[in-house]
């Protein structure tokens, strides 16, 4: 598989989503919410409560917002990869694309990449912007920075990236079967189900989001990526593609 | 030499064949039509000649590689040039944005790739609008697009499918000149088409597709194949008894009188005819018209698809 053929297929991508602003807030909207929008809110709460009180509950409350940035990195490329199939699909250019010499593997890297990159970017920019919001509002009562910390690392530089690859994997598997990109998106953010799944049990004190359990998961996020990936592979074949995929 | 060379080519859907046992080759330089009806595997033969889905038995190379071979895919792809029957363009993208994507696809370096997109865009009067996105053009400008980024890495072989579908005369004008100066630079060209008209114009030799390859041959030939011997009337102001003894003496296959006109069977016409004409002449005949009774293309194809059914 050559890199550079899978760079042109995604750079084609990048440039088709600039032009599609509806496409872009789907990235976008989730972090601004999480990153500016809690952050705000925090500083709201703290700045109405006792800080001893607030004090005690409030590493609670950061490491929950958290793992919001898990959700986000599987919610976010849900536009760009039902976009960028169904779309492919709508204007009937997979044709044409599978003419050239192109092999399935750099079209399918291409694509992923497209919808992987900006979505982890757009998650980490988000990441910093919460962190410093966050220490800047909480600097105060906890009387030290409590990010970034080894689970917050963990989050976005392991969890992110697992839960955004499987994402975009699921939402090529669903591109293939339906016809728009409403219902792909729809279809698509099943994928947060079992990820919100985990968040409410661990806020439900089920079990905590520790070091050991946050590496399960990981594992487990890293063998449903392989999973993903090898039905995708199965599905994302050019005489499949041409017969099958309507 | 054999551009494509097709021999048993077979692709079942299940267990329904979309194309059976067809084999037929295409010369260099040549423009060969498949002509048939909707569903008789056109589109399936195009397909599997461009290495977009597999055969199921045969053979067929394209200038040399197998189509069955993984490692030639890749090969077979970079030599030749498709125009989908679906233009299938980036709507969002520019003229020139999806030229140059395809460009660089086909890997044509890029000062290459500037130049040919600048020279098929000039040529298809559109370098005025390479700025403007796709979906501002309309269909007859789309496919002149769709045409230019299968050419746009001087592709050996062109497999056009349907390229004047759903065109207006105009623009089917156009698309079907552009062919035939294709022809004349000496590429390869292979079509699928509906249009009859389009395929007597354009086609060196056509073949009659129905699942099964029915007929294949120059449109003339097809014609003769066909229908066996042609008609030709010859208008003569005044139709005298030596003239007749005149033309009875060449022996024709068969010969009737409808007024002034002379209605001969003839087993090669373009070889006979000059011949019948000057012993009119030499009868005393003075000659106002001669005219072939072509069947067509059109009553030939009907012919060889009804024969099927």
């Amino acid at each position: 598989m050559r890199l550079s053929k899978a760079w042109i297929v995604a750079s084609k991508d990048f440039k088709t989503f600039t032009k599609r602003k509806s496409i872009l807030y789907t990235i976008i909207y989730f972090e601004v919410i999480v990153s500016i929008g809690l952050p705000l809110l925090m500083r709201f709460v703290v700045s109405r409560n006792n800080k001893v009180s607030v004090g005690s509950y409030l590493p609670t409350l950061l490491d929950a917002f958290s793992f919001l940035y898990v959700i986000g990195a599987a919610l976010a490329p849900l536009g760009i990869a039902s976009y960028s199939l169904i779309g492919e699909k709508v204007q009937k250019s997979l044709e044409p694309l599978l003419a050239t010499p192109t092999t399935d593997e750099e079209i399918l890297a291409g694509k992923s990449i497209a919808a992987f990159l900006p979505a982890i970017v757009a998650n980490y920019i988000g990441a910093l912007i919460f962190t410093v919001l966050m220490d800047l509002f909480t600097y105060s009562t906890l009387k030290s920075l409590y990010f970034p910390n080894s689970n917050f690392a963990i989050i976005l530089f392991l969890l992110a990236p697992l839960a955004c690859i499987l994402s975009v994997g699921y939402n090529i598997l669903v591109s293939s079967k339906v016809n728009d990109v409403r219902s792909a998106y729809q279809f698509g953010t099943l994928i947060l189900v079992p990820l919100g799944a985990v968040y409410l049990l661990s806020e439900l004190k089920v079990f905590s989001l520790t070091t050991g359990i946050m590496l399960i998961i990981a594992a487990v996020l890293a063998v449903t990526d392989g999973i993903v990936f090898y039905l995708v592979k199965t599905t994302f074949r050019r005489e499949e593609i041409l017969t099958k995929w309507k | 030499m054999n551009m494509i060379e097709v021999k048993n080519l077979t692709k079942k859907f299940a267990e329904v064949s979309a194309v059976d046992s067809v084999t037929f080759n295409v010369t260099k330089g040549e423009v060969f039509g498949l002509l048939g009806p909707n569903g008789a595997g056109k589109t399936t033969t195009i397909r599997m000649l461009c290495c977009l889905i597999s055969k199921t038995s045969g053979e067929a190379r394209i200038a040399g590689y197998s189509i069955g071979n993984s490692a030639d895919s890749l090969a077979i792809r970079k030599l030749i040039g498709l125009v989908p029957d679906n233009i299938g363009l980036y709507e969002e993208l520019t003229a020139y944005e999806n030229l140059d994507y395809y460009g660089k696809l086909y890997e044509c370096p890029e000062a290459q790739r500037k130049e040919r997109i600048e020279y098929f865009l000039k040529m298809m009067d559109l370098w005025d609008k390479r700025d403007q996105p796709i979906n501002d053009f309309s269909k007859g400008m789309k496919q002149k697009v769709a045409i230019s980024r299968a050419l746009i890495h001087d592709p050996k072989l062109l497999f056009f499918d349907e390229p004047t579908a759903n065109l207006d005369p105009e623009s089917a004008k156009v698309v079907r000149d552009f062919i035939l100066k294709l022809k004349k630079e000496g590429k390869t060209i292979f079509i699928n088409t509906h249009n009859l008209d389009e395929a007597q114009r354009i086609c060196d030799r056509i073949g009659i597709l129905k699942t099964k390859l029915l007929a294949v041959n120059t449109p003339e030939q097809l014609e003769k194949t066909v229908w066996g011997n042609i008609r030709t009337v010859i208008q003569v102001e005044q139709i005298t008894d030596p003239i007749l003894a005149a033309v009875r003496k060449l022996n024709p296959k068969d010969l009737s009188v409808e007024g002034n006109n002379l209605i001969l069977t003839l087993t090669d016409p373009q070889k006979e005819n000059p011949d019948f004409v000057q012993q009119i002449v030499s009868a005393g005949g003075r000659i106002l018209n001669v005219t072939q009774l072509n069947p067509g293309l059109e009553e030939t194809y009907i012919k060889v698809i009804q024969e099927t059914k």
